[in-house]
């Protein structure tokens, strides 16, 4: 017998993420690394768990292993709980047919059925695309007290960048009066969030009804919030004042990191009462060589830092060699630059080889190097470029590869040394 | 691979020479390389050995080791079968006995050396680090059928007798390893095999050498009853390859920290493959500032850099202000040092402030020590 759920949490994480290119390859995108140590998804499983939900369903779809893999019990956001914690929900064959997520609105109607098992009295639902942090129990209370069926999180956006966004158009009490997808000329700035709350019993119903409809897209967005408002339904907007980015693209992704190490930004990853939860591996603390430089950046654990880094974010694990100049750019788990190599305005996927007196990227476009890439010594990859994830790029007909890992190789040489 | 083995580590210690780092600790929840506890280095190797079946024996403050390792979820520990159990010493019907040595905390837990399934023990003191799984240690048992097993490892004459470890035991063996005879801190300054507290031991050979030595009252160390019995059991050495150290004093904690600051140390102890555990914070990433400059630290996550640090290790969390110079320091976790102070061969233990302009300058053999919570 489960006890009746004042909310469970349904996070569509199914989502390919195709303006991230190579980042987004082989994974979906709330598995792509952010911030140091932290998956985007971190954040809204983090902010459930601050909020006291602790049920959450996470629907994947496209390139669902990393994700699956780092999900794991959920335990690193304490989401192992007894009644509840995190579920991942792919699509799956009911009856003789199978079929995909068709959209957002159909991906949760495919898990009706696991959403009454806790027969939640209402039901928030949440993309895996942005940095923030929100304590959704607060939109819950704006939500009870209004006897709301939906409330929308929407947050001020610039008045000439309105007409980008959905757009909410209030009464004074908050209660939506128009919905305006993309508007060109925009009566307000309160820009969908993309997360919402329903209460279960009406939304429920919506779902089914919007699955009968062949003319849908089956989108919250484009068909259920719509069409609950022509209903007359009782709708309101939240407003959400705090830190939030769309990390949707290359440029907002490279933005967000880097106005990290500004470390003047509202989302305050310090805090202790509402702190961001990720899957730890246990690395050592990062250690800073002799002759080395470190500068207005951010280092993670287990990386070692035998070069100049400025302006940069280095995830866990990688290893910037003697000589090597990193300015710039974001390099994620596992990486090795080697000695004298020379990396600007770029983001490097984990678990690649820049080899020895590479040249990476520049200073105007930015330059994105796939998962697990081998970039051959001497090799130079101009500014702006896209590498696929496994690739190997040449220099010339010697083919040089450093296999080794980071750490490996870093225990053998000391080893040699000593 | 050893199925066959539970585990002991006897947390606490009898070294003085801890001083305020021991103050309201087990020495095994004593802090060290940046983010660990010294008993991370133990758990971890016998984790990484398959020994799923750990018992922790405390003295002091089981609080702060409880604290630590919870139901010991970090190390996979929390297991349906097996797993941690802390051991802290209790009162009998006989009345609360303060134990003496490590035979007294022993015979606290000997019903959960009774009830373990595996035959086989082995008890580690919780105030040596190192990176090493206890496979080889276990075959060689079996190979040469010895009673008891001591790992043990090569320390060249000391250099410096005010930094070096007098506190040690000190092997003698003979050319097949067995060994003749165990030496309490000799004056002799040669290279010796010094004991790392580590044994093998059958568990009803050690019941039965408890309750012998019991019947003799004596309530000191294991070491003490092994060398009684040397004629008659068979006792042999494992030699431990790389890095250890052992934590008896400030100077030699001191050293040990210094030492993990040595790229072969480093990758002795964390690049070895296997890895080190340790309970997990969630800390961001640490942030450097504008005008910070690091070199030879190693530098735990969650802190923020202004200043200078220069061979130094700095834990989880830590607050380095502008213009602070660091140098050939430890400072653990939470410390804030303010604008323009400088630290010079100091150890600052957990939430220590250093209000600005301060000057701390200590030595090699001498560190100033800043208590727990202290404001300078």
């Amino acid at each position: 017998m489960q006890t009746r759920k004042k909310c469970v949490a349904m996070l569509l994480a199914g989502g390919q993420g195709s303006r991230l290119y190579s980042l987004t390859k082989k994974r979906a995108k709330p598995a792509v690394p952010f911030g140091g140590k932290y998956r985007i998804i971190d954040f809204p499983l983090s902010n459930c768990i601050n909020s006291g939900i602790d049920t959450v369903g996470v629907l994947t779809q496209y390139e669902p292993l990393e994700l699956n893999a780092y999900i794991g019990t959920g335990a690193p956001w304490d989401l192992d709980v007894m009644n509840g914690g995190a579920f991942i929900l792919p699509p799956y064959v009911h009856g003789k047919k199978g079929e995909w997520y068709a959209g957002t609105a159909n991906a949760v109607y495919q898990n009706i059925q696991f959403i009454n098992r806790f027969n939640p009295e209402n039901i928030l639902i949440l993309s895996g695309d942005h940095i923030y942090k929100m304590d959704y129990e607060k939109m819950l209370h704006f939500h009870e007290k209004n006897n709301a069926d939906g409330t929308i999180a929407v947050i001020e956006v610039p008045m000439e960048e309105a007409s980008r966004f959905g757009i909410m158009n209030t009464d004074e009490d908050n209660r939506i009066t128009e919905f305006e997808e993309k508007p060109k000329q925009p009566k307000s700035n309160k820009a969908s969030m993309g997360i919402y709350i329903f209460k279960w019993s009406k939304i429920k119903q919506y779902l089914i009804e919007d699955e009968e409809d062949e003319t849908s897209e089956k989108d919250f967005g484009k068909n259920i919030i719509p069409k609950m408002l022509t209903q007359g339904e009782n709708m309101y907007a939240y407003s959400f004042d705090g830190y939030w980015r769309d990390v949707g693209t290359i440029q907002s992704l490279w933005e967000a990191n880097m106005e990290l190490i500004d470390g003047d930004t509202a989302l305050n990853l310090e805090s202790d009462s509402f702190k961001v939860y990720t899957r730890n591996f246990s690395n050592p603390p990062h250690y800073v060589a002799k002759g080395a430089n470190v500068s207005k950046s951010i280092i993670s654990d287990g990386c070692l830092i035998e070069g100049e880094v400025t302006n940069s974010i280095i995830h866990s694990g990688v290893r910037i060699c003697a000589g090597a100049k990193v300015s710039n750019s974001i390099i994620m788990d596992g990486t090795v630059i080697g000695k004298g190599a020379v990396v600007e305005k770029s983001i490097i996927d984990t678990e690649c080889r820049i080899n020895d007196k590479a040249r990476i990227g520049g200073d105007n476009d930015i330059t994105v190097i796939g998962d697990s890439v081998v970039i051959d010594t001497g090799a130079i990859v101009k500014e702006g470029t896209m590498v696929d994830p496994d690739e190997v790029v040449e220099a010339s007909k010697e083919d040089i590869l450093c296999q080794k890992t980071s750490l490996e190789s870093f225990a053998q040489e000391a080893k040699v040394s000593s | 691979m050893p199925k066959d083995v539970f585990g002991i580590i006897c947390a606490g210690s009898e070294s003085e020479q801890l001083r305020t780092l021991i103050s309201r600790r087990d020495v095994a929840s004593l802090p060290i390389g940046g983010r660990y506890r010294i008993i991370d280095f133990l758990l971890s190797n016998m984790v990484n050995s398959n020994i799923s079946n750990i018992g922790i024996l405390t003295k002091k403050n089981c609080q702060s080791i409880m604290d630590h390792v919870g139901a010991g979820k970090e190390w996979d520990l929390d297991r349906k079968n097996g797993g941690l159990f802390i051991l802290p010493p209790f009162d009998t019907s006989e009345g609360y006995v303060k134990p003496e040595g490590m035979l007294d905390e022993l015979k606290n837990a000997e019903r959960f050396i009774e009830k373990e399934p595996q035959p086989y023990c082995l008890i580690c003191k919780a105030s040596v680090v190192y990176n090493n799984t206890y496979d080889k240690m276990f075959d060689q048992h079996l190979e040469t059928g010895a009673d008891i097993t001591i790992m043990y490892d090569i320390v060249p004459p000391t250099m410096d007798s005010s930094i070096e470890n007098t506190e040690q035991f000190v092997l003698r063996m003979d050319d097949t390893g067995k060994v003749t005879d165990i030496q309490y801190s000799p004056t002799d300054n040669e290279e010796c095999c010094r004991s790392m507290e580590c044994i093998l031991i059958h568990k009803e050979l050690l019941k039965y050498l408890m309750d012998n030595a019991y019947s003799y009252n004596k309530h000191n160390q294991m070491v003490d009853v092994i060398k009684d019995n040397l004629s008659n059991l068979k006792v042999y050495g494992y030699k431990h390859e790389g890095y250890s150290a052992r934590i008896t004093s400030v100077a030699t904690y001191y050293k040990a920290s210094m030492d993990m600051l040595k790229p072969k140390v480093l990758a002795d102890l964390f690049y070895t493959g296997n890895n080190v555990y340790t309970k997990t914070k969630d800390e961001p990433p640490t942030q450097y500032g504008e005008h910070a400059s690091v070199e030879n630290s190693m530098i735990a996550s969650g802190c923020t850099i202004e200043g200078t640090v220069e061979s130094s290790v700095i834990f989880r969390g830590v607050h380095v202000g502008k213009n602070v110079r660091i140098k050939d320091s430890v400072v653990m976790q939470n410390a804030q040092i303010y604008d323009n102070s400088v630290l010079d061969r100091v150890i600052l233990d957990k939430n220590t402030v250093i209000r600005p302009n301060s000057q701390l300058i200590g030595t090699v053999a001498y560190p100033v020590v800043i208590p727990k919570g202290g404001i300078v």
